[in-house]
This record gives structure tokens, sequence and C-alpha cells, in this order.
């Protein structure tokens, strides 16, 4: 890796090597806690179905900002891949009369590749406009699948939704058990994430985010990379809503925490924006916030006004004065203390603020 | 297919597609003051519906003279809109950013809608809403008749603000070139404020149809405004004309598909009709130009 990956501003502060080293000793710190957390807390049903909720739109937000994040391409549609995959895994589990429990957890793959499959022309169509025509062409095809869930009965159970067989684990188990499944989904996302950000592939990506044309200019093929990161970042969606599915019991087209929710569109970009897109940690950070949030606020309050209003206003918040982000801007205010402390002892400046 | 149920079928999509162009007037208004695609629109929609409904089930109001209220009350929703929330977004990624504030608004106002009526269906009803004027072989619902005359009358007032009025043209100053209208003395932050809020007031109106005609819920505006902006794209984003047009195409065919196919499948129609116009005419019907980039 050369040192301009390092010292990136979104990266993190400070030398390449330390900053790097920081990094991962943060994430490790992260990992530890995520997997010691239902020993603490495990037998809290409440607690662990909202941590479980939280892994699931980690694991989301950060595949949507593969996408979204690095190539400044706005969707607002990923509830189609999340949809694809919560149907997959119900209908597969119905038709092959899966046995429940872990061997249905096997049809998760199965969820992943249905979601890339599906994304391979809803990119190729969408990804030929940018700005916001990309972005009311992603809402457009959110709805086409959302009536098609509805509509196609035979194969979806139309608005009664589609359950697969039923799971019997016993509680506190079930929820602890849900929660590492989400878990497992969650760090290859993020590895997945950290990869691409890193790579060749992460860099032609940024070059679109920064300026397309210029980008062509400069010989990368704006296309297939566009499409490329569009699939990668619908497949730990599609996952992700197979996990979804499996852990509610059955699966609705539309409505509140359905499968095709647009909540759940603009939730995705809510996390991203107010974490930071753009940042391996933004999309966690952010997810962890808003869902924790709204999960914790529709528990306490049993009409559904209030949580509404509340990740409104929180979003109006975010675009009117946080739009790059709390990472990003935390980031910023670290590097300038940095600076200032190095200035005043007399060490060069150069050397921290490439 | 029979004959009379395409001719019934061609008749209702003209009179609803005239209430479903002012219901998008608002939406292609804001797009051409703001260059902002207002997903809040639906929403807008549905809150007019409200509104209708909670001075008439409240204060037994009609809802026709409950429009005295409910505009102004609207007027000022948009100023609100305006002023509060697309103001603050900032230069950076603006179309996008513009879009999401929007979003958090529609957000913000269905759940104000759930807290104040809840998440059952409501719907406006008057003498007139039940009846219907019987012309031949053919059912006129009276509601349909009063909705596309307050359409028509309602975008012939917008049409007149914008093209007669010394606040038009200084309107259209300001959306051609804003640097120069600022220099030849227009209020361009005012301006903008104010047309937002006629664009806000217009879906008042087209909400009591709404809400006459069809049975509505804080959530509705998810459904709305799917059908709404592709309204609007096929009439060229800003055209008031070309919503018209579009609107009545559109209806006459998604009525169409619901006739001869199922009334489910209708509502592809319109999606279907979005997709293709962004591939291959973005500019619309009715647009002059291609949409802008930011």
């Amino acid at each position: 890796v050369s040192a301009a990956a390092g010292t990136d501003p979104a990266a993190g502060a400070g030398r390449p090597q330390s900053g790097a080293r920081r990094g991962w000793l943060v994430a490790a710190v992260a990992l530890a806690i995520a997997i010691a957390f239902p020993l603490l807390d495990g037998s809290d049903e409440g607690t662990m179905s909202i941590a479980f909720y939280v892994l699931i739109f980690m694991a989301a937000v950060s595949a949507w900002n593969i996408f979204s994040g690095y190539s400044g391409y706005l969707a607002l549609g990923h509830a189609i891949f999340f949809g694809v995959g919560a149907y997959m895994l119900a209908i597969a589990a119905v038709d092959w009369n899966v046995t429940p429990g872990w061997t249905t957890l096997e049809l998760l793959p199965l969820c992943g590749v249905a979601a890339a499959v599906i994304a391979v022309p809803v990119g190729l169509i969408a990804l030929r406009t940018r700005r916001h025509v990309f972005v009311v062409l992603t809402i457009a095809v959110f709805f086409i699948f959302q009536t098609l869930a509805t509509n196609l009965s035979s194969l979806t159970g139309g608005t009664a939704g589609k359950s697969p067989p039923f799971n019997d684990w016993s509680y506190p188990a079930y929820n602890v058990r849900f929660y590492y499944v989400a878990l497992a989904l969650v760090v290859p996302t993020v590895l997945l994430s950290w990869l691409v950000r890193r790579s060749r592939f992460g860099l032609q990506l940024m070059a679109i985010r920064d300026d397309e044309d210029r980008a062509r200019g400069l010989g990368v093929k704006t296309m297939p990379v566009k499409l490329a990161a569009f699939v990668l970042s619908a497949i730990p969606v599609g996952i992700a809503g197979g996990i979804y599915c499996y852990f509610l019991g059955g699966i609705q087209p539309a409505g509140s925490g359905s499968a095709f929710d647009p909540l759940f569109d603009i939730a995705l970009a809510l996390m991203g924006f107010l974490g930071g897109i753009g940042t391996i940690a933004g999309p966690l950070l952010g997810a962890l916030v808003i869902e924790a949030l709204t999960e914790k606020f529709t528990q306490l309050f049993s009409n559904a006004g209030w949580y509404l209003i509340i990740d409104g206003v929180l979003f109006v918040i975010v675009v009117a004065f946080l739009p790059r982000g709390i990472v990003p801007s935390a980031t910023d205010r670290v590097r300038a203390w940095r600076v200032k402390r190095a200035a005043s002892a007399g060490a060069g400046v150069a050397e921290v603020a490439p | 297919m029979s004959f009379d149920a395409l001719v019934q079928a061609v008749l209702d999509g003209v009179l609803t597609g005239g209430i479903y162009a002012l219901m998008a007037a608002g939406l292609t208004l804001i797009f051409g003051v703001m260059d902002i695609i207002n997903i809040a629109q639906g929403a807008m929609v549905i809150t007019g519906a409200y509104l209708s409904f909670w001075l008439q089930t409240k204060f037994a109001i009609d809802p026709f003279l409950g429009l005295l209220i409910t505009i102004p009350a609207m007027f000022v929703l948009g100023v609100v809109f305006e002023y509060g929330f697309l103001r603050r977004v900032g230069d950076r990624d603006r179309t996008s950013m513009s879009i999401l504030m929007s979003y958090a608004f529609a957000i913000i106002l269905e759940g104000l809608l759930t807290l104040g009526f809840g998440t059952d269906f409501d719907s406006i009803s008057a003498p007139y809403v039940n009846s219907s004027v019987h012309i031949l072989n053919f059912y006129v619902p009276d509601i349909d008749i009063f909705g596309f005359l307050l359409a028509l009358a309602s975008m012939g007032a917008i049409y007149a603000v914008l093209y007669r009025t010394k606040f038009g043209a200084g309107l259209r100053a300001a959306l051609q070139n804003r640097t120069a209208a600022d220099l030849i003395g227009v209020d361009v932050n005012r301006t903008r404020t104010i047309a937002v809020g006629i664009a806000v007031a217009v879906s008042a109106g087209g909400g009591m149809i709404y809400g006459a005609t069809t049975p509505f819920y804080p959530d509705s505006g998810y459904d709305l405004i799917s059908r709404l902006l592709a309204i609007v794209i096929l009439g060229g984003l800003g055209s008031i004309i070309g919503a018209m047009a579009s609107a009545m195409i559109l209806l006459v065919i998604a009525d169409i598909v619901a006739v001869a196919w199922e009334p489910t499948w209708s509502i592809l129609v319109f999606y279907a009709v979005i997709i293709l116009v962004l591939l291959f005419r973005p500019q619309g019907l009715f647009g002059q130009r291609a949409v802008r980039a930011q």
C-alpha cells in the first residue's frame, strides 16, 4: 500500500503507520466488544433484538456505502436487494421443505446470489443516468419490485406475505444466535469495504465520485466499475434480508418493517450520511446511533408517529449541519489538534499533515 | 373489453387526470423554481386531505368551503418547508442532499399525521361524493367533475400568476439567471419562498379531491409520489401544461390497463413511464431543455 492510502483524510489521521495500526486496534476492540456483548446482556430479549437490528443495518449500510459512498451515486433503492433476499429465503425454505434451524440459514448465500442477479439489470438501467435522475430511477425501480411482490401472489403469497417453516429455537438463545449470525455478516462486509477502499478498483470509484468525465478521460472504464460496485454492494444487503426474514419468521411485501419498505432505503442514506459516507467506520457508527435510537423509541412509544418524527428531525440535522458526517468531521478536528500540538512542540508540521 | 368500457375508461382517465395534474402541479413548480425534486409532494397532498377531513369531521365545514382555510394553511406549510428546510441545504451535492431533505420532511409529516389521525384509512364524505351524472351509457361521479373544474381553475390561476404578473416575471427571471435577477432588483430568496408556498398551497385542493375520491392514511404519500413523479417527468419537469397533458395520458392508459387486465397492475404504467422517459427522453414531452445539471 502506498502512503497515500494511510493518509487519506477519512482513513485516519497522523502518520501513515501509526494511523493504520490504531485503526486495526480500534477494529479489534470493537469486534471483541461485539462478540462479548451477549455474554453481558444476552438474557434481555429487548436489548438483544435491538442489538440484532443494529448489526443487520451495520451490514446493509456498509454494503450500501461500497457503492454510494465510494462512487458518490446516491442509491435510494437498496431495499430491492433486501426484499429479494428476504423472499429468496422464505420461498426456498418453503418450496424445498428445508429443515428449520441452522439448515435454513444455509440458504443465506443463495439470498446474496439472488440480490446480485437482480442488481445486474437494475444497475445496467439506472447507471446510464446521473445525479437526481439516478436517484429517481432507483426509487421507481424500488416501487416496481414492491408492486411485483404484492401482485405475483402465487410466488410471493401476495399481501399476506411468505413465511418459512417455523423455527423452534427457544428464548433467549433465539436472539443470541441470530445476533451472531448477523455479526458473521457484518465482519466480512466491513472487510470487503476496506479491501475495496484500498484497491485500485476503489480508487477508480472515488475518481468517478470526484469527476466522472475526467475519470473516463483518464482511462477508467466507468460503466463496468460502477456496475461491479453496485452488484457487490447488493450481495450483503440480500443476505441481510434473508437473516431478517428468518428472524421475524416471515415477510410481507409492503408496509412498515416489510421486505420492500421505503423507510429502509432512506434509513441507509441517513445512517451513511450521519456517520460519514465513503469511510469504513462511518456507516457502522451511523447504524449504531440511528437504529439503536429508533428501536428504543419504538419500544418506548406505541405510536409509530414519534419515531418517524425523530428519524425525520435527525435527518434534517444531518443534512443541514453535518453533511460530511461524524467520522470525517471528527477526523478533521483530531488532525487540526495534532498539527497545533506538533507546531507548538516545534516538530515538523509537514510530517503530520502531508 | 367492450367499447362502452373503453369509453368509460377514457372518460374517467381524463377527469382523474385533471385531478392528478393538480396534485402534481406543486411538484413541477418546485422543480421549476428550486431545481429540487420534492419527494414530500405526496405527503403534502395527504396533509391537505387530512386538513379538509379534520375541518369536516370536527366543524362540519364543507370540503370545498374549507379550501378557504386549508389553502392558506398549506401556503404557510410551504413557506416553512422552504425557509426552514430547503434553504438549509448546503452547496455540496445540492441536488442529492435536497432530495434527502424533502424525504426527511415527508417522514416528519407522516409522523405528525400518524400521531394526529392514527394509521387507519379515512375518507372525506359529502353529498356529492357518492352521486353521479348519467350521460348515455356512462356514469360520471359528481366529485370528479367538481375536481376537474377545480383543477382547471387552479392551473389557470398558476399560469396567470407566472405569465401575467410582475411577481411571475421576477420568478421566471430568478429561475433563468439568479445573479442577473438579483442585479435588476428581484429579491430571489423571497421570490423562492413565496413560490414554494404557492406550490404547496395548490396541493390543498388536490389533496381535498384525492381524499374525497380515495380512502387515505398517513402512508398514502408513498403511493402517490411515484404517480406524481411519473406525471411531471413525462410532462417535462417544470412545465405546468406538460403536467396537465401527461396526467391525462397516463391516467387514461392506467384506466385501460385496469379495465383490460387488473387494477393492481395499472400502477406499473407509472413506474415504466418514469424509467423509459428518464432513459430515452429526459426532458419529457413538453420540456425544452434537458434536466439541468446542478
